[in-house]
This record gives structure tokens, sequence and C-alpha cells, in this order.
């Protein structure tokens, strides 16, 4: 019994051990970044132009440049992604056809960013003639996003008790009406969680910018979807690696509001999904 | 004294499986006929072939005919909308959309546009009284239908199809979720819908089938057995069968 119950103990702790290595490493970032970037935030930090070749002044074009894409892109992918994990997930027969689209889903989830960034500089720069624009990154950013949101969409639909939707026959409505009507609203929530994952991941991502929209500098804020912008992953970037003399708290207060910015996006994008829940 | 439904030498498979065999019954209007017999013998599926509910099963295949005021309803697909729209069903636990009371009544009408926003109240109106319903949610129709007890939930299930002016109703099981003074008072609602509807129950209370039918159906492994008047199949049943599952000899 003893010996058991000393197996247990070395069992569970193991299990403990393994548990606080994964949240360790957070922990870590987030301390580092807070207690090195701390200092660097200011309301001038925040909200003005870059001065000194950029080791001074503010970052605001990077802030606004980030969140335009998570917006645009976000914009251009949840309709897209939805539509099509409903037409796999309520319409689609089991055939080869559907198995080769999930088996591509499943793939352009495993491509690595980068290939993303140049896939976006061949089509939507080059040959669709968008220019290194807002459009070409947000378009090579929701690209890359798709497969998170159709894959957390398909999961919300299955979830949905089967009897709403025999209830909602039973009453005679047909397919679409039952989708829209009483499938939809009941997978809101999470399809919004899709949402959100994504938005990290757009926020966060360097590679598929970095050919497609991103600027080293700009003097002036973007007007219009074919405008570059400069982005926080890839300003912290270049303020680490480009440019001599950057302050420290000054990269570091960088990702600091990197982490802050997304951190917001998400708790609005939750917010929206519990006055979702909420109407149910 | 008509029949609302004829079936006529109706089978059906799921897979390899032969669920109903060679299964002929017919529906008397406005009156209540209720289908017994062990779990696993058909009667549910009987009942979904009659709002074709077996359709969204994958892998099944119904052969014979059922006539619902004399159409095939097997012929042809473009009316399955207008089928269960006529054909209405209640389900064994009691399954209103997790949305207000006034939305789920609102729903059937809303899906074949049959009011328009200003007729909609009256619907609801008309729809809860039908049921007895309207004096205890007449100031709750804004509230969750999922925080009505479970026999108001079954009454709403019943009030959507009077919504959408169903003729028949058929009824899986609808007081099994139910305490037996819920079931009492569902079955008097029943006694009162039929002066209006068909309706056809299915149920596992022999007493039940009883108290409500004018016509009883007697179901075994798939074929129906006995069909008659009520009194005769309880007290007079023509088949050993019959007889065994009344009495209480297995099932």
């Amino acid at each position: 019994m003893t010996n058991e119950g000393a197996r247990q103990r070395i069992g569970f702790g193991l299990l403990l051990a393994a548990t606080l290595l994964v949240v360790l490493p957070v922990l870590a970032i987030i301390v580092l970044i807070v207690t090195k970037g701390w200092s660097a935030l200011s309301l001038e930090f925040l909200f003005t132009m870059p001065r000194d070749g950029m080791r001074a002044g503010g970052i605001f074009p990077a802030i606004l440049g980030t969140f335009v894409l998570v917006l645009t892109s976000i914009a251009f992918a949840l309709p897209i992604g939805v539509m099509a994990a409903v037409y796999l997930s309520e319409y689609a027969k089991d055939n080869v056809l559907t198995r080769i689209i999930n088996l591509a889903i499943i793939n352009l989830a495993g491509v690595s960013s980068v290939v993303f960034g140049l896939f976006g500089l061949s089509l939507f720069v080059v040959f669709l003639r968008f220019g290194v624009s807002i459009i070409s990154g947000a378009l090579t950013l929701g690209i890359m996003t798709l497969p998170v949101i159709i894959t957390t969409t398909r999961e919300a639909l299955r979830a949905v008790p089967k009897s709403y939707r025999e209830v909602s026959f039973s009453l005679g409505a047909s397919r679409w009406q039952t989708i829209r009507h009483s499938v939809l609203p009941f997978a809101t929530p999470g399809i919004l969680t899709g949402a959100i994952l994504s938005i990290g991941r757009v926020a966060g991502e360097t590679a598929p910018i970095l050919f497609t929209v991103a600027a080293f500098y700009l003097p002036k804020l973007p007007h219009a979807l074919g405008d570059q912008v400069m982005a926080l992953p890839y300003h912290l970037y270049i303020a680490t690696t480009q440019i001599p003399g950057v302050p420290e708290n000054y990269r570091y207060g960088t990702a600091l509001v990197l982490i802050g910015l997304v951190l917001v996006m998400n708790i609005a994008a939750a917010r929206i999904r519990s006055r979702f829940r909420r109407k149910r | 004294m008509s029949a609302k439904i004829e079936v006529e030498r109706l089978n059906l498979w799921y897979g390899a499986f032969h669920a109903l065999i060679d299964v002929g019954l017919s529906v008397r209007e406005k009156a209540i006929t209720s289908l017994i017999g062990p779990s696993g013998c058909g009667k549910s599926t009987l009942l979904r072939c009659l709002n074709r509910m077996n359709d969204l099963i994958d892998d099944v295949r119904i052969e014979g005919s059922v006539r619902l005021d004399g159409q095939d309803i097997y012929a042809g697909t473009s009316a399955l909308t207008a089928l269960r729209k006529k054909v209405g069903m209640v389900f064994q636990r009691p399954n209103p959309f997790p949305l207000s009371v006034y939305e789920n009544i609102a729903f059937g009408p809303k899906v074949h546009h049959l009011a328009k926003a200003d007729e909609m109240d009256h619907i609801v109106e008309d729809s809860l009284k039908a049921v007895h319903l309207w004096d205890e949610l007449k100031d709750r129709l804004d509230e969750s239908a999922l925080r009505l007890s479970l026999e108001q939930k079954q009454r709403l299930c019943i009030a959507r199809l009077v919504a959408v002016k169903s003729e028949v109703l058929l009824m899986d099981e609808p007081c099994s979720a139910l305490d037996p003074m819920a079931t009492l008072k569902i079955e008097e609602l029943m006694r009162h819908l039929k002066d209006d509807y068909t309706i056809v129950i299915v149920t596992h209370n022999m007493q039940q089938a009883a108290r409500v039918s004018e016509e009883t159906g007697f179901m075994l492994l798939g074929e129906l057995i006995e069909f008659g008047r009520t009194p005769d199949i309880f007290t007079r049943p023509q088949d050993k069968r019959t007889e065994d599952y009344i009495t209480g000899r297995f099932g």
C-alpha cells in the first residue's frame, strides 16, 4: 500500500512538474517584458510618431498599423472561413472532393508563415498588382488564419445539440433556415473563439507582412487600403537588429505594447462573445 | 370517421436492418391514435415516417406508401416543408429553442412566412391559449423558454405547432420526461386538442394509451401486430402476443 502511495505521489509530482514547466516560460516572458519595458510606456510613446531615426519618440504608426491589419484581415477571413465551414459541415457530402478540401485545410495550417509571405508577395503584390499595401498584407494574413477559423467554426457547429436541428426541420424549416436561425446563433460564441485565436496570430506574425505591407519607416500615417503601414512585430525586429543605439526599454516597451494590444483586442472580442452567450 | 393518414405496406431499412415490416394502418381524423410496444419495436420509426423525419438519417430505405389526405407524401420531394408544417412533431424531451417564449412560437410562422410582424402578437397569444399557457406566461413572454418547467416546455412545444396551423400532431413519448401530475395535464390537453387536430402518440405507457386514445396499434419487432379500437385491444386482443404484452408478460 505505502509503495503504491509513494508511486502515486511521484507520478503526480511529475505531472505537476510538467505543468509548471509550461507555465514558467509564460510567466518569465511576461515578467521580463513588463519589468524591462514598463519604463518606456508613456502617452508620448503610445500616441506620437518616432523621432531621431526611431531611437526616441513614439510608436503610434506601428500600433495603428497592427490594429488596422488585424481588423482588415479578420474582416476578410471570418466571413469566408465561416461560410466555408458551414458548407463543409452542413452541406458537403463525404466524398473525394471534400476529403481533398479537408486535407488542404489541414496542410494550410501547417505551412510556415514565411511561405505565406512569399505567396502573398507573388499573388497579391505582384500578380494582382495590389502593391505592398494593407490590402495585400491583410489578404495574406487572412489566408494564413483561415484554417483556424474554419476548424473552430466546424467544432462550434458540431457542438450545437442535434435536437435544435431536429425541431427546426420538424417545424418545416428548410436546411438554410435551420442553419440561419437555429444552428448559427448557437454556434456564434464558438465561432468568435476562432476569431479571438486569430487576432493573436495575426497581430504577432512578422514573416507574412514582411514582403506584403510592412514598412521600415513611414513619416505619415496610412490613409487608404493601398498604403503601406508600419507594424509592431516588424518594428520590434528592426529596432532590435537594424538600428544601433535604440534604448533597451524602447524595444521592450514595443513588445509590451504588442502583448497589450492583443490582450485588449481579445478582451473586446470576448466581451462580444459573452453578449451572444447571454442571449441564449 | 374519415382517414387522415393511410399507411400501406410500409417497409423501412436502416442499412441492412429491417425496422418496419409491411406496416399498414389508417389514422382517423380528429381522433387520438396510439402506438404501443416494447423498446425497439419500431413505433417511433413508424411515427417518424409520417412526417419524413427519417429522411434526415443516412442509409435509410423506405418502400410502400403513406398518404396524407389522399396524397402520397413520399412522391416527389418538393412538398417536404409543407408536409412538416402540416404534420408537426412533439419530441420525448421537451426541446424549446434557447430563445424567449415569444420567439419559440414565432419561429414556425417566420420560416413559413405566415405572418406579418403586427399579426405575430395575435398568433403567439392564440397559440399559447390553445395549450392553456397564456394565463401563466402572458407576462413572461420575453423570458427564456429554458426557464419554464418541463410541463410548460412541452406545452410550449405543442403551441409551436399550433402556431404553424399543423393538422396532425405526432407525439413521440411526450410525457416520459414528466411527472405523473404533469402527464395527466398533458393528456387533458390532448383530449382538448383532438377536436381540431389528428393526434398520433407513441407511448411506453399502456395506461396512457388506454386513457387517451380512440385507437391503438401494438407493434413488435417491426411489425404492426394488431390495430383496432382501444377498448378492443385492451379487453379483447385477438393476437396472443398482444395479450401477453398488455397483461405484462413481457415488454
